[in-house]
């Protein structure tokens, strides 16, 4: 009898092996079809890259490009970009990253190819040298080249100023709102005629569009200094962008939408707000949201307070690519000032090359949406001579917690005193994870 | 084994004397260890998509994981004596017992009451029986953004009505108790009619012969159910409660989709309706991406749902304790 449990052992551990070899069969090389190579761009929101993709095959005929991810949430794509990095398997052979989440990643540079080893050098023109040094480890790696960056604008509803007395053409708008004080005050006018929409459409959004454009032109940095301390609570920038805000809530003029929730999407529908802060990739989304109907009732003046960079992104190779050198290609082409200009024609994102923001293409160019509004000059001029704000480590989860603490004020569910002593608090506690 | 092999004659009393033909011991080895084989891939999927990750996940609780980086240091029990000072978790924590009991009881209830009627002689009986599991079977995600909708602050049906009423707008999104509520009735919505399904398939089990002896007896409907369908149904209730407890303790897709916007995985700008799950994924994913405070999250929430679990099948035992069902039935019987 003492045989068996041992020969038992063998038959079980037989079994095992050959369930495990049957479910391990399954997971096998894709086949390439007809010797082509396939390439996978991940993206979120609109980068408007579908004609390039188109060009780029045609020049490249072994080449096909699949695309993922466009209309998706930044919350919803960077979880699932980590998870595929951390997993290594899965993600894009070329993927976008947004400025927020640059910082984590360039924390972790081994996940991504250093572009320095592929002929990256030679670039470092095409690009304004902040977007440049922002793909850049500390150790002096490229792990991505810019796209876009997010040249600041108010967009507005002229339907609606019209029906609250207010200018609606775009230069007399501009002079409205010189500082945001003044701005505050337009809102003030605004809501006096009583026109049945809010003035803004969530505190959150504009809070974040002061406290970069202060940081912008004081320090040149928010949450963290440019050693990482964590410094909320004693960053006047940050102090005054949430004063502004608390006067905006404070006057009623949010219409408390929760910024990319369903409801904000229904009140761009439904014309419920009359003006949002408008990076140069917003026009993009508020196309997309507003949908047909809106198109010629909206124009863009310029921001209250001056400049300022919200937004932006780069593009990267993840090592864990099976087609490195074709991804480099490509992430090289969507870069180039030719692929920048082409995606800024397609859905606004303003060019990070200062030879595509110098190219006619981008200085006439028009949007048909915006009633024909000169976005090249809107945002091209200022784009040249943006002030980079500097993003710490733990970036995104600080910035979330001061988001959110603004918009529980904005709800109702804190008084501003408290609404400041959690933000501190909580970025803290966020910062320590 | 050995008892099945004893038990067969011809094989037991072979001769010792040579080797015995190949095939006969093929045969024996067959009788062995094919049984083995037939159990097998269930514990080879369990050990490998089940047992595996479970301690696997216990491994990462006991690091300091960031889930990009490539060094992962050894900090024994530090994420969990962190997770039992944290009051977001604590939070988390009475949000999902919240949540589910205000959405267990009235399902249960309710369930029975539907299995009840189903249970009755109707016309189109299969019809009904099939339409109350409709709800099961739709997506959960498309029932959450759905739902999200409804109970929305602004351009929401639901305060549409209330507002027909003259009930003032109810903040669904921003009131934590309200959320519980909207929560528990998607919740609800999807599982009632498969709850439903379960108790009617037990209530078909009962003997008639007992409805109808209570009958003679002079009990009424009513009575029938208290003192004869529900005692009989307890194993199927303690089921039912168990496979409830597990679900609701780590509901994650509804409330997850019905918020939308900013950073949903918070549950309300205030936490107010994060379960535990969703703090899980919090932490181990965006915006932290600390996956071994996530995994010490989910272990203690393997704990909590042992606790619970445990916690009903005790009441319920008590429950049905007062009446034993058995003394019942021979003291009618002899009657």
């Amino acid at each position: 009898m003492g045989v068996f449990p041992r020969r038992r052992l063998a038959a079980v551990a037989l079994v095992a092996a050959t369930a495990l070899f049957a479910t391990a069969g399954c997971a096998g090389d894709e086949p390439a079809e007809d010797g082509k190579i396939t390439l996978t761009v991940d993206v979120f929101s609109q980068f408007g890259y579908e004609e390039l993709y188109k060009e780029y095959m045609d020049s490249h005929p072994n080449v096909k490009i699949v695309e993922r991810g466009t209309g998706t949430n930044l919350d919803d794509y960077s979880p699932k970009l980590t998870q595929w990095l951390a997993a290594g398997k899965g993600a894009g052979d070329v993927v976008a990253i947004e400025e927020g989440l640059m910082v984590e990643y360039k924390a972790n540079p081994d996940n991504f190819v250093n572009l320095l080893d592929h002929g990256g050098a030679e670039l470092q023109g095409n690009f304004l040298e902040w977007k440049w040094e922002g793909g850049k480890t500390k150790d002096g790696k490229l792990i991505g080249l810019g796209t876009d960056v997010g040249g600041m604008a108010m967009c507005y509803r002229k339907d609606l100023f019209a029906k609250a007395g207010l200018p609606t053409d775009r230069e007399a708008v501009s002079k409205l709102w010189p500082t945001w004080q003044e701005y505050v005050k337009v809102g003030e006018q605004f809501k006096a005629k009583n026109t049945g929409a809010s003035f803004l459409d969530a505190a959150t959004n504009i809070f974040n569009t002061i406290v970069l454009q202060t940081a912008g032109n004081a320090q040149g940095y928010h949450y963290y200094d440019t050693d990482d301390n964590l410094v909320v609570d004693s960053n006047p920038a940050v102090r005054q962008a949430w004063d502004t805000t608390m006067d905006i809530i404070d006057s009623g003029l949010s219409g408390k939408y929760g910024s990319w929730s369903e409801e904000w999407v229904s009140a761009f529908k439904q014309a419920k707000f009359a003006t949002i802060a408008c990076p140069a990739w917003m026009t993009g989304v508020i196309e997309g949201n507003a949908g047909a109907e809106a198109k010629g009732k909206w124009d863009i003046a310029r921001v209250p307070g001056n400049g300022g960079n919200w937004g932006g992104s780069w593009l990267a190779v993840p090592t864990q690519s099976k087609h490195r050198a074709e991804a480099i290609e490509l992430a090289k082409f969507l870069t180039s000032a030719k692929g920048q200009i082409g995606a800024f024609k397609a859905k606004g994102p303003l060019p990070s090359s200062p030879q595509a923001l110098a190219d006619p293409a981008i200085v006439d160019a028009k949007n048909a949406y915006f009633s024909d509004a000169p976005v090249g000059q809107i945002f091209g001029e200022g784009a040249k001579t943006l002030k980079p704000v500097y993003m710490g480590p733990k970036n995104q989860a600080v910035r979330t917690e001061v988001e959110n603490a603004v918009r529980t004020v904005e709800l109702g569910q804190r008084k501003p005193d408290q609404g400041w002593t959690d933000a501190v608090n909580n970025a803290k506690k966020a910062a320590a994870k | 084994m050995t008892v099945q092999l004893d038990a067969r004659p011809p094989v037991a009393p072979a001769p010792r004397t040579g080797r015995r033909p190949p095939a006969m011991r093929f045969s024996r080895l067959d009788t062995k260890y094919s049984p083995y084989l037939f159990v097998a891939p269930f514990f080879v999927l369990f050990g490998v998509f089940g047992a595996y990750p479970l301690i696997y996940t216990f491994w990462v609780s006991l690091h300091d994981w960031d889930l990009l980086g490539s060094n992962h240091p050894f900090v024994g029990l530090e994420n969990y004596s962190r997770l039992l000072a944290d009051a977001d978790f604590w939070h988390a924590v009475v949000n999902t017992l919240g949540i589910f009991v205000i959405s267990t009881i009235p399902q249960l209830l309710a369930a029975l009451w539907l299995a009840n009627l189903l249970n009755r002689q109707l016309r189109a009986r299969t019809t009904f029986r099939m339409a109350v599991l409709i709800p099961n079977i739709t997506s959960t995600a498309a029932v959450a953004i759905v739902f999200g909708v409804l109970f929305g602050r602004e351009f929401g049906m639901v305060n549409w009505l209330l507002d027909l009423v003259g009930i003032d707008a109810i903040a669904w999104k921003s009131n934590r108790f309200a959320s519980w509520v909207a929560i528990s009735t998607m919740v609800d919505w999807r599982w009632t009619g498969y709850n439903a399904l379960i108790f009617l398939a037990a209530m078909q089990a009962i003997p008639r012969d007992l409805y109808e002896s209570a009958a003679i007896d002079g009990a009424g409907r009513a009575r029938q159910f208290w003192s004869i369908t529900v005692p009989l149904l307890k194993p199927t209730i303690i089921f039912t409660v168990i496979i409830s407890t597990i679900g609701g303790l780590q509901l994650f897709t509804e409330p997850r989709l019905f918020h939308s916007g900013t950073n949903p995985i918070r549950g309300g700008t205030l936490r107010e309706s994060q379960t535990v799950t969703m703090y899980m994924f919090e932490n181990a994913f965006a915006p932290h991406y600390n996956f071994g405070y996530g995994s010490a999250v989910a272990w203690l929430l393997f704990a909590l749902i042992a606790v619970v679990a445990a916690i009903n099948v005790l009441l319920l035992r008590r429950l049905g304790g007062a009446k034993p069902p058995k003394d019942a039935k021979s003291k009618e019987g002899a009657r």
